[in-house]
């Protein structure tokens, strides 16, 4: 493994790791808060066991989360050093913002979990909303840092010179909005859809299913919203990318060839050497109609890029093709989720109903880690879009594979000792709260 | 904007190394305590930091995102000629921030997983601290050597040299010697206090002979210490009234007071990275054949320090009031109770 590719590798593992805790530590407060708020307002205390049961498992995933963000704001530099010391400077304004919410959550952090009896309860309560906006905001502000690599702006690149810098238009880049949007429904989906499968599944197994539906009732409700707004956010991160980053745009459809009526290609198996996909299911015209809003427009395709500036297509479009795969999947199923509430309550108990949540328990973070790759992977060769390679962004320094190695590791072990962790906090629910 | 900058560095990185600091040494002392008492330290300990302990590191963050929006040069220099030892120190940070969280929150106190978070916990409390030393001695060691090519002129020899690792170890102590004096105002009974006190003791006279080290250690590399100390007037009061606090901390510790002491400890501290800091300021990192990176002339662009100072200045009056009361509240109000 040469040191280039390692170093990507560590930098994307180091990523997917990452946004995992973070999507959490976004959406679990906001949860809690809603938990927390029918506790106060009912005084039933099956909502305060799932609001305590939840904050334990936030607070480890707060606390992995946390170490693993400080890696991150160390491996820029690390990694790539020859980007930060151009890049800081320009984009570093969100990750200032940023620095300033993480310490705000983790202020409000400490009120919420120890303060229990301690402060007036609705104090309390209000700690733990500043929680979840704090945590919100600093993934919209990281995001908007990511959105500048993709949309480089506020700065003048004149003969190799970052010159006339502009930190907040680049905050403010082309791209923030769109990703931003998207990223943060995302976190809801995916936190939305893990939490309620395994609700679902101690329900289906019949253990404390009183506490174990009120959870599920509230993390599903967000899920099912957010999975049916998802696919029209990402409709408009398509239409901004195909403006932005054509490249990207083509990689994601495995597109070839530049044409009127451009075929909407889904799935197949991309062959870059014939210049074709085989196996896949096109749709005439219907990419024409979602990049450009009407049918026959023509669609700038890969043939019109130079090579050297493509990224690796097959990577791109299988991720994409997951991403948007299990998108539609969630959405059919939230759909069903709300049909089931006004319509045909006598399904919500029924054992099929709980099997397609708990079987859909993945599908939200699998679809979050192929959008990352879509939006990474299909910005390649470029670090920053057009004006700076990722190859001359790397450490000069060798044997970066050795680090590699040594942070899979860690990730790893770090994985399933949170799993480990968290599946002793759901045996523990029914001694801990079944008095 | 530039001196508020700058002025937001330094107190970042003091404060990291105060709070932080109390928490990396209280680790370090479990480390060097009889496993009969282990359990008393551990629960002390826990009460103490428990609700702070996240805020507490927030200050390395912080740290890290001035240098990196507002001095990339010596970000980027850093994080390519330090990259081992920050490695290392990393890997301490990961190691103990998850360790600390499942040994809290692990639903099940099993006896062998408490062991082994526990021990996972004060190994990587000896660990981070040393290395943070290590990689602040390395900024100002002049060892590094930013035409070296061959692996390990560039990357090794730049923080592998005896100064480096004095001053790592100095570091510990002082970690340990700051944990010791926090927890004499936590420990609820008498035997407790006079097993903190001593442990107090036994660290100042390691912290003075890690310091010792480091003067010694500095000649090896012909960095004359005492001259840089003593040479500029700032830095000279700042060492006096750094001996000065040490004596008032024994005689209130004596006496018993609780809050007396950590501030005179707290205080004997910042002096000490007062008189560091100021002898070499604008240079943050002073490497071979005086090839230095200072804040003064290493930074970027006005329009970046601008923006960067006007969030941090925005940022703080959220914060402090914010920062202040959680520390009132379980700190200040919890030892009034
Ligand atoms: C639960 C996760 C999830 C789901 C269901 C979807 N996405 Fe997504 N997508 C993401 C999670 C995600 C992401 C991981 O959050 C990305 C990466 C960067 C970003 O802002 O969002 C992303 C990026 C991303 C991009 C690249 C944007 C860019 O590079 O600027 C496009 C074009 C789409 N998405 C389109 C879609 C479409 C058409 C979907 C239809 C169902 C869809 N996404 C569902
Ligand atoms: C502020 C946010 C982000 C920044 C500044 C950032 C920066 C970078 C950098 C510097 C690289 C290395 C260069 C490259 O290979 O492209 C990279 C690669 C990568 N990042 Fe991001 N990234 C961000 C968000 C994310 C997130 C949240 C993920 C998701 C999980 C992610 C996934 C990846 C992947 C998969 C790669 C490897 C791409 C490849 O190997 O081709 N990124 N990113
Ligand atoms: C290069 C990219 C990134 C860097 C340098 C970075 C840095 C950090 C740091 C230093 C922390 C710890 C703060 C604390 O103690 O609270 C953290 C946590 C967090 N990060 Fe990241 N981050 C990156 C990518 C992302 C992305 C892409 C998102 C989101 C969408 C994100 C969202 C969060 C959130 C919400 C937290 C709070 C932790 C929690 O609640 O579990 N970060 N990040």
């Amino acid at each position: 493994m040469n040191d280039f590719l390692a170093a990507r590798s560590q930098m994307a593992l180091s990523l997917g790791f990452h946004i995992i805790y973070s999507c959490i530590g976004m959406v679990m407060p906001v949860f809690m808060a809603i938990s927390h708020y029918k506790y106060l307002k009912t005084q039933n205390p099956v909502y305060k066991n799932v609001t305590q049961a939840w904050s334990k498992g936030v607070a480890i995933f707060f606390a992995t989360g946390a170490v693993s963000g400080t890696m991150l704001s160390f491996e820029l530099g690390l990694l790539w050093p020859k980007f930060m010391v151009h890049a800081g400077p320009i984009f570093g304004m969100p990750f200032s913002l940023e620095g300033v919410a993480f310490f705000i959550e983790a202020i409000a952090l400490g009120f919420f979990l120890y303060g229990w009896n301690r402060f007036n309860k609705w104090f309390h309560w209000a700690t733990g909303i500043v929680v979840g906006v704090s945590g919100i905001l600093s993934g919209i502000l990281v995001v908007s840092a990511n959105s500048w690599m993709n949309s480089p702006s506020g700065f003048d690149f004149v003969n190799g010179q970052y010159v006339n810098i502009n930190p907040m238009k680049a905050m403010f880049n082309g791209a923030w909005f769109s990703e931003a949007l998207h990223m943060t429904i995302a976190a809801f989906v995916a936190t939305g859809f893990a939490v309620a499968g395994i609700h679902a599944l101690m329900i289906y197994r019949k253990q404390n299913v009183e506490f174990h539906a009120k959870a599920f009732r509230i993390a599903i409700a967000f899920a099912a919203v957010a999975a049916i707004l998802q696919p029209i956010s990402g409709d408009i991160s398509a239409k901004h990318a195909a403006k932005r980053q054509p490249a990207k745009l083509a990689a994601m459809e495995a597109y070839f060839h530049t044409q009127q009526y451009a075929p909407l290609i889904i799935g197949g198996i991309p062959d870059t050497a014939a210049k074709k996909v085989n196996y896949a299911v096109e749709i005439p015209g219907l990419l024409s109609f979602l990049v450009h809003d009407n049918f026959k427009q023509e669609v700038k395709g890969l043939d019109q890029i130079p090579v050297k500036d493509q990224p690796n297509v097959p990577v791109t479009h299988y991720a994409f093709q997951i991403m948007v795969g299990f998108g539609v999947i969630m959405m059919l199923i939230g759909v069903l989720y709300l049909i089931a509430v006004c319509k045909k309550r006598h399904w919500l108990t029924k054992g099929w109903f709980l099997k397609l949540f708990i079987y859909s328990t993945p599908l939200g973070f699998i679809a979050l880690e192929a959008g990352w790759t879509v939006t990474e992977v299909g910005r390649q060769p470029w670090i920053i879009q057009d004006v700076m390679r990722t190859a001359d962004a790397v450490t000069p320094m060798p044997g970066i594979q050795y680090s590699f190695y040594l942070f899979s590791f860690i990730y790893f072990t770090l994985s399933l000792a949170v799993i480990f962790l968290l599946q002793r906090q759901i045996k523990m629910v029914p001694e801990l709260y079944d008095k | 904007m530039l001196t508020v900058v700058i002025i937001f560095l330094f107190f970042a990185i003091l404060l990291y190394f105060l709070l932080g600091g109390a928490d990396f040494g209280a680790g370090i002392i479990e480390l060097f305590t009889s496993d009969s008492n282990k359990h008393r330290t551990r629960s002390t300990m826990y009460h103490a930091i428990g609700p702070i302990w996240e805020a507490n590191h927030m200050w390395l963050i912080i740290a890290v995102v001035i240098l990196f929006v507002g001095f990339p040069d010596i970000y980027s220099n850093m994080c390519t000629y330090l990259h081992i030892p920050l490695l290392a120190m990393l890997m301490g940070v990961i190691a103990r921030g998850t360790a600390f969280a499942f040994r809290s929150y692990d639903a099940i106190k099993g006896e062998r997983t408490q062991a082994l978070y526990n021990s996972i916990f004060v190994y990587s409390s000896f660990l981070t601290p040393l290395f943070l030393g290590i990689i602040a001695g390395s900024a100002i060691s002049r060892q590094i050597d930013f035409t070296a090519t061959d692996f390990l002129s560039a990357y090794v020899y730049s923080w592998f040299n005896w100064f480096s690792i004095a001053v790592g170890l100095f570091t510990v102590a002082l970690c340990g010697f700051l944990a010791a004096i926090y927890l004499i105002g936590e420990a609820t009974d008498d035997y407790d206090v006079k097993r903190f006190i001593k442990k107090a003791k036994v660290l100042n006279a390691v912290a003075f002979f890690c310091g010792g080290l480091v003067f010694m250690a500095a000649e090896t590399l012909n960095i004359h210490m005492a001259h840089w100390i003593f040479g500029n007037p700032v830095s000279r009061w700042a060492v006096i009234a750094a001996s000065i606090s040490l004596v008032l901390l024994w005689i209130t510790i004596s006496k018993g007071y609780k809050q007396l002491p950590r501030i005179f400890a707290a205080f004997q501290v910042s002096m000490i990275l007062l008189s560091v800091g100021y002898t070499h300021y604008p240079n943050f990192i002073m490497g071979k054949n005086g090839k230095n990176l200072s804040v003064l002339t290493n930074h970027a662009t006005a329009n970046t320090i601008d923006s960067l100072g006007t969030a941090l200045l925005i940022g703080s009056l959220f914060i402090l009031p914010a920062l202040f009361y959680l520390f009132y509240s379980f700190r200040v109000k919890q030892s009034q109770e």
